[in-house]
């Protein structure tokens, strides 16, 4: 078998109506496990509205931070959220760019991924605002008396890159989808008509239409790509600025980067599992591209076991007694469970992604992808919590472990995200048709090219044996090509 | 700080960032802590309570770490197996250091913090929007936020009249720290001003050294050589800036050190060793 047809991502003879038809029969008639989980992210959400209410009312305190501690789960929080929105900007802009084909099917919910998570992370800074209601203070608007934000302040900085990357994944989901709206719209009745056809701005599919819609979605790709690298290394940067032991780090941009795009690629796994099961999307969601997936995976997964190494090591022998204190109280004090857990579950468990029965087995896939997240979750924690817990005052020692309010929120903000989700698949296309017919027909040709090409050297070989060495001999693809 | 203004003088602003601090000074306000008749009584964080509207947080949250003392008075012990318990803890009075390179300041998003012309590292209030970044990024940790609103409870209806008129009293969500009783050297100013004659040693006692009975906490600006803050800083070769060269410690009696000296942040406060009579 050749490697068109050996590694080919999806059935090539799909025919376009059934793609229609399949994706369209997703987003409608929505079965009781549907309804299930909404409600069960509606109350994740409530209650962390609830305690945010209560937090609001009576300030910080209730969240539990104290001195040392000024920041804690919820910056954690809020870097994972981060974190997760690079996975959807990887697959759709950088694999766009460098044409990797089996994308198609899987990167319009890893797009939705990334717009949602960006919606919880940037909720995380304000709720942890002592006057929130001051919010805008950090924008540099105009203002009479003359004052400006501090431009020198990395959360300036933060606001900034987390607003222009929003909007800009935003845009970029939304023009993705332009095309499929359109078939939504010639393929729906009643509200729905009316609603894509608002929102295919008017798509005709003409030739003109094609080429300007290609042009933008290219120049948008490429003006995400750095943007992304951007906002985490910006990120990086509310850590890395500081002059704290654990925090002033050199190589956390590239770190925080590679944590990013690790545990983005992980909820991807997550959702490609759930939704295949879920949609029964085993058509569109093959088997091929949950391996590929891994195999991306497992490579940024070892980027970011060998960055987390080299910034122990770096500690390790920089002899700063601060940075070295904190390293052994990290791996033997009263946070070496959750280290220990961090190490297991970033550094050793994505080894299993080296094994193609685990990988084709769809349960474990998303029992590792779970515990690959978890890992990073706690990696975050692990980047807060203990430089506050043993900074360089001793006096102001404190181990921290949250109250019921943070926990409520933290919990909270995964059944924001988990519902923004769910309303996302009935609205729109969890995956996207223009690009998986798009795929079919690609692949159709390839293979059938390859056939003919297959069928010239066999015929050549025929031709050569008969002729007694007309063409070269070992080289019997020569003439087929 | 108009964008113009910003084009304009971009060179200041420039230096600005790279050395820390301000350019311009009028007075560098310091102090000088003697640790050797420093009893640990804390009559300085009393004294501070009091002149700074500083609220009781009460048991339970001072246990949680929530407590507003401007100014606490840290206790370390040696070693067991060292010379404890005979000599008892080491104490030293820890405040904000005031730093000349604040690390605090750079921080904040909405540059609540700043530097003033009188080397003092203010606080404003209502610009401050709770991030509470700048704690995070103070070694001393002598920041402190108003996780609760304490008004109701600290000070119940007749003890409001005890608070100090001259400084406001911050509700939640805003961060707050050691201002070198900066309403009293605003009141020496003033009174200078009008008297018609240059700001002295001793127009201006904070709080803590006014109450401090041994008379460990000496307060002045290290602007003027005659100040007594500057003769104990020089007395124990402590220079303003970064640290350069090595101190001479062959005389016993140079006991003078700036906590965490070694991170840059051009500290304000001097402290002098304790001495220890190690063969009792």
């Amino acid at each position: 078998m050749s490697q068109v047809i050996q590694d080919k991502v999806i059935d090539e003879k799909l025919e376009w109506s059934r793609i229609n038809a399949d994706v369209i029969a997703s987003m409608q008639s929505p079965r009781r496990a549907y309804w299930v989980a909404l409600a069960v992210c509606i109350a994740m959400l409530f209650c962390a509205v609830a305690a945010e209410i209560y937090q609001y009312k009576y300030g910080m305190g209730s969240a539990g931070l104290n001195n040392p501690h000024m920041w804690d789960m919820y910056i954690a929080t809020f870097v994972f959220w981060i974190g997760m929105s690079h996975a959807g900007t990887l697959l759709s802009a950088i694999l766009h760019i460098i044409h990797a084909q089996w994308r198609k099917p899987i990167y319009r919910f890893a797009e939705a991924m990334t717009t949602f998570s960006l919606m919880t992370a940037g909720i995380f800074p304000m709720i942890h605002l002592g006057r929130v209601w001051n919010l805008y203070w950090v924008l540099p608007y105009v203002s009479d008396r003359g004052i400006w934000p501090n431009f020198r302040s990395p959360l300036v900085w933060d606001a900034f890159a987390i607003s222009t990357y929003l909007s800009s994944s935003a845009l970029f989901l939304f023009i993705g989808m332009i095309p499929d709206m359109a078939i939504l719209r010639d393929h729906t009745t009643g509200w729905r008509k009316k609603f894509y056809g608002i929102l295919c701005l008017g798509w005709r599919g003409d030739d003109r239409q094609w080429r300007n819609f290609r042009r933008t979605y290219m120049l948008l790709a490429c003006f995400l790509i750095p943007l992304a690298i951007s906002v985490h290394s910006i990120v990086s940067s509310d850590f890395a600025m500081s002059i704290m032991p654990g925090w002033h780090i050199t190589t956390f941009p590239p770190y925080f980067v590679a944590g990013a795009l690790y545990s983005g690629c992980a909820a991807i796994m997550t959702l490609f599992v759930a939704l295949r099961y879920f949609f029964r999307m085993e058509e569109y969601m093959t088997l091929n591209i949950m391996e590929k997936t891994c195999k991306l995976t497992f490579a940024i997964a070892m980027v970011w076991t060998y960055l987390n190494l080299i910034e122990f090591a770096a500690t390790w022998y920089g002899h700063n007694i601060y940075d070295k204190e904190l390293l052994i109280d990290k791996a033997t004090g009263p946070y070496a469970a959750v280290f220990w857990t961090m190490i297991f579950c970033g550094m050793v468990v994505p080894f299993t992604l080296c094994f193609q029965k685990l990988r084709r087995h769809m349960p474990s896939m998303l029992v590792v992808s779970i515990l690959l997240n978890l890992g990073m979750y706690v990696e975050r924690w692990m980047i807060v919590a203990p430089t506050l817990a043993m900074s360089h005052q001793p006096h102001q020692w404190d181990v921290l472990w949250g109250t019921v309010i943070q926990w409520a929120i933290v919990f909270g903000s995964f059944g924001w995200f988990g519902l923004l989700f769910l309303i996302f698949v009935k609205l729109f296309p969890c995956v996207s048709m223009y690009e998986v017919k798009e795929l079919c027909f690609h692949l159709k040709h390839e293979i059938e090219e390859e056939e003919h090409e297959k069928q010239h050297a066999a015929k050549a070989k025929a031709g050569a044996t008969a002729g007694g060495g007309a063409s070269p001999a070992g080289n019997p693809g020569l003439e087929g090509a | 700080m108009s964008l113009k203004n910003i084009l304009e003088n971009f060179s200041y602003y420039r230096r600005d960032a790279e050395a820390g601090g301000h350019h311009e000074y009028e007075h560098r306000f310091a102090m000088a802590i003697d640790l050797d008749i420093c009893t640990g009584c804390n009559a300085c964080s009393t004294a501070c309570y009091a002149e700074n509207n500083l609220p009781v947080v009460g048991k339970e949250r001072f246990e949680a770490g929530q407590a507003m003392h401007w100014l606490r008075v840290e206790r370390y012990w040696d070693e067991i197996e060292g010379d404890y318990p005979e000599q008892g803890a080491k104490m030293i009075p820890m405040m904000c250091q005031q730093c000349g390179a604040a690390t605090c300041e750079p921080v904040c998003p909405v540059a609540a913090t700043y530097h003033t012309p009188d080397g003092l590292n203010a606080q404003v209030y209502n610009r401050c929007i709770g991030s509470r970044y700048c704690s995070n990024n103070c070694p001393f940790r002598v920041r402190y936020f108003n996780f609760w609103s304490y008004y109701e409870d600290s000070w119940p209806e007749p003890l409001r009249m005890q608070l100090n008129p001259d400084l406001s009293v911050r509700d939640k969500g805003v961060m707050e720290k050691c201002t070198f009783c900066i309403q009293r050297i605003r009141n020496a100013k003033d009174k200078s001003q009008r008297e018609e004659r240059p700001l002295v040693d001793g127009d201006i006692i904070t709080a803590c050294a006014q109450a401090c009975p041994t008379d460990a906490i000496v307060f002045g600006d290290t602007m003027d050589p005659e100040s007594r803050v500057s003769k104990a800083w020089a007395k124990h070769q402590i220079h303003r800036g970064p640290v350069t060269a090595k101190k001479q410690k062959a005389d016993e009696e140079i006991r003078g050190y700036r906590v965490f000296d070694e991170l840059n942040v051009d500290p304000s406060v001097m402290y002098l060793e304790r001495v220890r009579d190690t063969e009792v």
